[in-house]
């Protein structure tokens, strides 16, 4: 059965409307419901002695409905105790000074707005460039200023730690592009081309390109988040004030460990990317591991492989300045690392494969 | 006596937004100097100018007899040296453990032994009131007044000359915020360093605060001793300071 929270009592020239029960934030929808079906064609006395509990969300209702009624018709309130006078004129005060309700942008403002972000990141992030080089060069001439260190536990995190899933990665890859070239050849009768397929597009194109990515998932996140908590725990003004110069001290050693851990993980991806087609090879078209190798030497050219070799360094630098850019970035609140570290990963991978066309552009052009 | 720090028409905005519109004050030698405003007024960042975090947009702002403006990097790695800061939330590296937080600068700017280090690490864990096993504690494993303890020990790593501290009574219980108050009153004492302190605290203000300066409407509105401000009559200073909590001190 429903609460009633209004009792009634009419005659000929007014209406006795009594509040029962509780007053409260959980109530609050209910009683409006039924203050809405009070008439009001008569003068209103309006007790309150019968209220049992009441909250501020209470006394709101109570005001509203009070001026409500004034409106339209006579009202008295009789009933009231001292500490719901005392709620009332407090919030009665309140209620009566402007209500603040944040501007709606209009869709011009915010593509503008956004412009204008997107615009100035693209400043900061050319600023952290610079202050980067600087610190790169610096260090180069100066080679005791390097943290090696913290550039050798970063190598062994973000290089030896991701052997496995970097290894597994280029294996899966090279068995998939195995059958599904695979497939094809063996319909022109063309199966020891296989290798070609294999061996060329693992090591040119596409051991960098997995290792990259599976890095920039993996290490690139990690880089915003360590340097994003770093930032608003302030504990990287905490080392500036030490003469600690964050981009020293946590910058350079994560650039420069990727740079080494990199091109060494590409490496051992192509061997597992052949690997993977070695064995969809043996499987689906029965080329032995000898055949399999002894084509690879007659077709698979070093230079393939310097040319997949280069792009290491070009991708270790993109995720590493992106992962510290927009660990950097972070500003004093949690949410903002998510933001930042999604970011980081997204930017990271699209400069990756950005950057993986440029080569390709330039290789072609190259003729190599 | 000397002046340590000197700020002259320091303004600083971000965006369209002014902080501050020509704050003047300067700190002299071994004196405690609180600087006190409303919350936005710019205290934090004021002092982020000094500590050379920020920039100021305009002005003049000078430290240990440096200016700040266009200071080359090694004027500046030297100036880091020379003064300790501890931030409002204690900004201990939380991959290190305290002692490993006050060895930092130690190892990195000086060629002591290893023993040596210890024994300073022990010394100033002592000197801040803690016991030497804190020292193996992580900072995640402490409670709010042991970190801001342990921070003031790794701001007093380097023997600084100058110390700046961001709150350091604020998040203390009431018995924890004196006793901050009676610490660094002794280092005063004990080392001879200046102090700069931001603070909301009346106790502390009226206690060990030497001079100090009121930051509103985005300048100075009364500097000096605490008899100098009660003489302002600027809605700030009515307000802040002569209130009913504030009779007890008069």
């Amino acid at each position: 059965m429903k609460k009633q929270f209004l009792g009634y009592e009419a005659d000929q020239h007014q209406l006795k409307l009594s509040s029962k029960g509780e007053w409260t934030l959980q109530s609050v929808r209910q009683i409006e419901k039924q203050l809405a079906k009070v008439p009001c064609d008569k003068k209103i006395i309006w007790d309150l002695s019968e209220i049992e509990q009441f909250d501020s969300a209470g006394v709101l209702l109570f005001i509203e409905y009070l001026a409500r009624f004034k409106k339209v018709t006579d009202i008295e309130v009789i009933g009231y105790t001292e500490k719901q006078k005392a709620m009332y004129d407090l919030l009665k005060e309140k209620s009566l000074k402007e209500v603040f309700t944040p501007q709606k942008q209009t869709i011009l403002e915010r593509i503008g707005q956004n412009t204008v972000e997107v615009y100035n990141d693209f400043k900061d992030f050319v600023t952290f460039l610079g202050h980067l080089f600087s610190a790169f060069f610096h260090t180069l001439m100066h080679p005791v200023d390097i943290r090696y260190k913290e550039t050798i536990y970063h190598i062994h995190r973000s290089g030896f730690n991701a052997l496995i899933i970097v290894g597994l990665s280029a294996f899966l890859v090279g068995l998939v592009i195995a059958y599904q070239s695979g497939v094809q050849l063996e319909k022109f009768g063309a199966n020891l081309f296989i290798v070609d397929a294999v061996s060329i597009s693992i090591t040119r194109e596409l051991g960098p390109m997995i290792t990259a990515i599976v890095i920039a998932g993996r290490s690139g996140s990690a880089y915003t988040a360590e340097i994003g908590a770093m930032k608003i725990t302030e504990e990287i003004s905490a080392m500036r004030t030490m003469g600690f110069d964050p981009y020293y001290f946590l910058v350079l050693p994560r650039v420069f460990a990727m740079m080494i851990a990199l091109p060494l993980l590409i490496f051992f991806a192509d061997i597992m990317g052949i690997f993977g087609g070695m064995v969809a090879s043996k499987m689906q078209l029965g080329i032995s591991m000898g055949q399999f190798i002894d084509r690879l030497n007659e077709v698979l050219e070093v230079k393939h492989y310097l040319l997949g070799m280069m792009k290491g360094p070009v991708f270790a630098f993109l995720i590493a300045a992106v992962g510290s850019y927009r660990g950097l970035q972070v500003s004093e609140n949690t949410e903002s690392i998510g933001l930042h570290t999604t970011a980081s990963v997204v930017n990271s991978i699209f400069l990756v494969i950005a950057f993986d066309a440029l080569f390709s552009v330039i290789y072609t052009e190259l003729e190599l | 006596m000397s002046t340590v720090i000197k700020a002259e028409g320091i303004v600083t905005r971000f965006g369209n937004r002014v902080i501050h519109d020509g704050v003047n004050l300067h700190v002299e030698r071994g004196e405690i100097y609180g600087i006190l405003g409303e919350s936005g007024s710019g205290k934090s960042v004021l002092m982020k100018e000094m500590i050379m975090l920020l920039e100021p947009s305009a002005g003049k702002m000078s430290v240990l007899n440096q200016t700040l403006n266009n200071i080359g990097f090694d004027e500046a790695q030297a100036l880091r040296r020379k003064w300790g800061v501890l931030f409002q939330f204690g900004a201990l590296f939380s991959p290190l453990t305290v002692a490993e937080n006050i060895e930092v600068q130690l190892k990195e700017y000086t060629d002591i032994t290893k023993k040596m280090r210890n024994e300073l690490i022990n010394s100033k864990l002592n000197m801040v009131g803690l016991e030497p096993s804190v020292g193996a504690l992580y900072p995640s494993e402490l409670s709010g007044g042991m970190i801001k303890r342990a921070a003031l020990a790794r701001a007093l790593a380097m023997e600084p000359e100058l110390l700046f501290l961001d709150e350091p009574t604020s998040g203390l219980d009431p018995i924890g915020a004196r006793n901050f108050d009676e610490l660094i009153l002794e280092l005063r004492e004990l080392l001879g360093v200046t102090v700069v302190i931001i603070t909301h605290d009346l106790d502390s203000i009226f206690n060990i605060v030497d001079r100090m300066s009121v930051l509103a409407d985005k300048r100075v509105v009364a500097e000096g001793n605490i008899k100098n401000v009660l003489q302002s009559e600027h809605p700030f200073v009515e307000e802040f300071f002569k209130n009913k909590y504030t009779q007890k001190y008069m």
